[in-house]
């Protein structure tokens, strides 16, 4: 199957090919969960393109009417409460986008990640990205970047993290890094020293 | 009686949860927009306690329009262009469909010898009229309210009746508060002596009283303290003859609040049967979706393909939010599709059926 042309984020746009590549291989549609899913754009995609069946969880109200008002199946809910109910397995693909730095308990919120779903997309701001670094190192203020635009007060990111603070936490619980991808400037860059170089890291986890 | 626009005869007799059965049911709906030839493009509106079939047109006694005009219509969210929309007036009530006021066999009216029945039994009679229209799978089928229950019923009984499941400021089982008020009500209705065990049909007098302090009581757990705070306040009533409001040191209705709940109760019994009443708010208080399967909620959907909607208002204590995410978790459990959103308004458990941008967009989207 050749990949459509994406309007999506640089990270969801990852997502969407990773998944759509492995769709086709089980039998029926795949089931995914897009966690934090905001309007639903990845979901929207991976329905229209590779004909997944897609459920989402966000916080907003607003952005749950905008993705129920395009006929997607979305709940308002919460990542640290709402993924108790749904049962073991119940998807192929379980994805938190830009969402893990929010929790209350990232790794509580991988854990079920890992117990709902086959396979897990994570991606997140890496705060030991050099431009962080520097904003703490030499400005000695709590950074505000491209990838972290918002002041300490008003952040919704109240647990940083960086890649290396994953790769530990994914090992920790016993979960397989089947895949990483690394951003910087919108663009996927090379592994190498992906923990200064990357502003955005991306994840697939098994178990 | 009313005579409605469009009344279905049930041949076959209704079994009922009580075990007695309903012989000779008759079930008054109105519909609206064309069904086309695949009979496919139909959606089901179940109406709430003191509703009826006018969803969308004026209602013969009060003149008023129909309870839900501004969403259902030539383009509205339920776009009557597209979808053929069926409202009836369920078992029980007053409106044209067989309740308390109907003549039984024996050529008078039931009055309380009819059976008490439950919302499985409201929907049984649904399902009855739909098998008379021929319509097998509904688009949708949408309730708020008890109406919502009705359709969580449908759902969880009749699974393969309908594609699509919108539920609004609903709960899948009535809580003690619930059944509190309701019993308020009723003791309210029955404590007055016009009511006569039931028996007060063409006598000279109805059981008003009671029946407007019902509706006082019930009217006041559909609005939210801060939307009656923002439309009464403590504001004084002016009086009849066109003085400016103030306290009579008496037991007028100087209160603006009071004299709307007055006005609410008396005008309610212009248009509905105290013992309806008693025999819907029976039903209500009788409904647990879990308790019909097992105790477990989940299993109430075990297997519908349906896509399920619930919407929550913030303000609304009736039904709270927390009961539309319990049916939302029982639905998760079984892999369902279903949505759900908590809207904010102020105006408590009516805003399902108030101007809602928000709620409109949902409606649309979930129903196109």
């Amino acid at each position: 199957m050749s990949a459509p042309q994406s309007t999506l984020r640089f990270d969801l746009d990852a997502i969407a090919k990773r998944i759509g590549g492995q769709i086709g291989k089980a039998n029926g549609p795949s089931r995914v969960l897009d966690i934090g899913c905001g309007d639903g754009a990845l979901m929207a995609a991976l329905a229209s393109d590779y004909g997944a069946d897609v459920r989402g969880v966000e916080l907003d109200p607003a952005k749950v009417e905008r993705a129920v008002a395009k006929g997607l199946s979305v709940i308002q809910g919460d990542a640290n409460t709402d993924l108790a109910n749904y049962p073991d397995r119940s998807f192929d693909f379980a994805v938190l986008a830009r969402t893990l730095q929010t929790t209350n308990r990232p790794d509580q919120v991988l854990e079920e990640l890992l117990r709902v779903a086959d396979v897990a997309f994570v991606s997140f701001p890496n705060f030991a990205h050099w431009r962080t670094r520097a904003a703490l190192m030499f400005g000695g203020r709590m950074p505000v970047t491209n990838a972290i635009p918002i002041s300490w007060y008003e952040t919704e990111n109240i647990h940083h993290v960086t890649v290396e603070d994953f790769r530990a936490l994914a090992a920790d619980k016993g979960a397989r890094i089947t895949r990483e991808w690394n951003f910087a400037n919108e663009r996927a860059i090379s592994p190498l020293g992906a923990n200064w170089r990357a502003e955005f890291a991306l994840f697939e986890l098994s178990r | 009686m009313i005579s409605a626009s469009k009344t279905y005869a049930i041949s076959q007799s209704l079994p009922l949860d009580s075990g007695q059965v309903l012989d000779g049911a008759r079930i008054a709906y109105e519909t609206y927009g064309e069904l086309n030839a695949q009979r496919s493009n139909a959606i089901l509106i179940c109406h709430a306690l003191t509703g009826d079939q006018y969803v969308a047109s004026t209602h013969p006694i009060t003149g008023k329009p129909g309870w839900w005009e501004r969403m259902v219509g030539p383009g509205k969210p339920i776009d009557t262009d597209r979808f053929h929309v069926i409202c009836a007036n369920v078992i029980g009530s007053c409106l044209g469909s067989t309740g308390p006021a109907s003549i039984a066999p024996d050529g008078k009216p039931y009055a309380m010898r009819f059976p008490v029945i439950t919302i499985r039994d409201m929907v049984r009679g649904l399902v009855a009229l739909l098998d008379g229209l021929e319509i097998e799978t509904l688009h949708a089928v949408v309730g708020g309210s008890m109406g919502g229950m009705q359709t969580l019923s449908l759902a969880a009984n009749w699974p393969e009746r309908a594609s699509r499941v919108l539920v609004l400021a609903s709960t899948a089982r009535h809580s003690a508060q619930n059944i509190a008020f309701h019993e308020l009500g009723r003791q309210a209705i029955m404590a007055d002596p016009n009511w006569r065990d039931g028996d007060y049909y063409g006598g000279d007098a109805k059981p008003d009283n009671g029946l407007a302090v019902a509706r006082m009581a019930a009217h006041i757990t559909y609005l939210s303290k801060e939307g009656l705070t923002e439309k009464f306040g403590r504001r004084l009533q002016d009086r009849p003859d066109g003085t400016k409001g103030a306290k009579s040191f008496g037991f007028e209705a100087d209160f603006q609040i009071e004299s709307y709940l007055r006005y609410q109760g008396s005008g309610f019994t212009q248009r509905f049967d105290a013992n309806s009443y008693l025999y819907i708010t029976r039903a209500m208080d009788y409904f647990d979706l879990a308790e019909e399967h097992g105790g477990k909620l989940a299993d109430a959907f075990a297997g519908s393909t349906a896509r399920f909607c619930l919407v929550s208002f913030d303000s609304d204590w009736l039904y709270p939010t927390s009961e539309s995410r319990h049916v939302v978790h029982a639905l998760n459990a079984t892999s369902a599709k279903v949505s759900f959103v908590e809207l904010s308004a102020n105006a408590g458990h009516d805003s399902f059926l108030l101007p809602h941008d928000q709620l409109d967009r949902v409606v649309r989207g979930f129903v196109q």
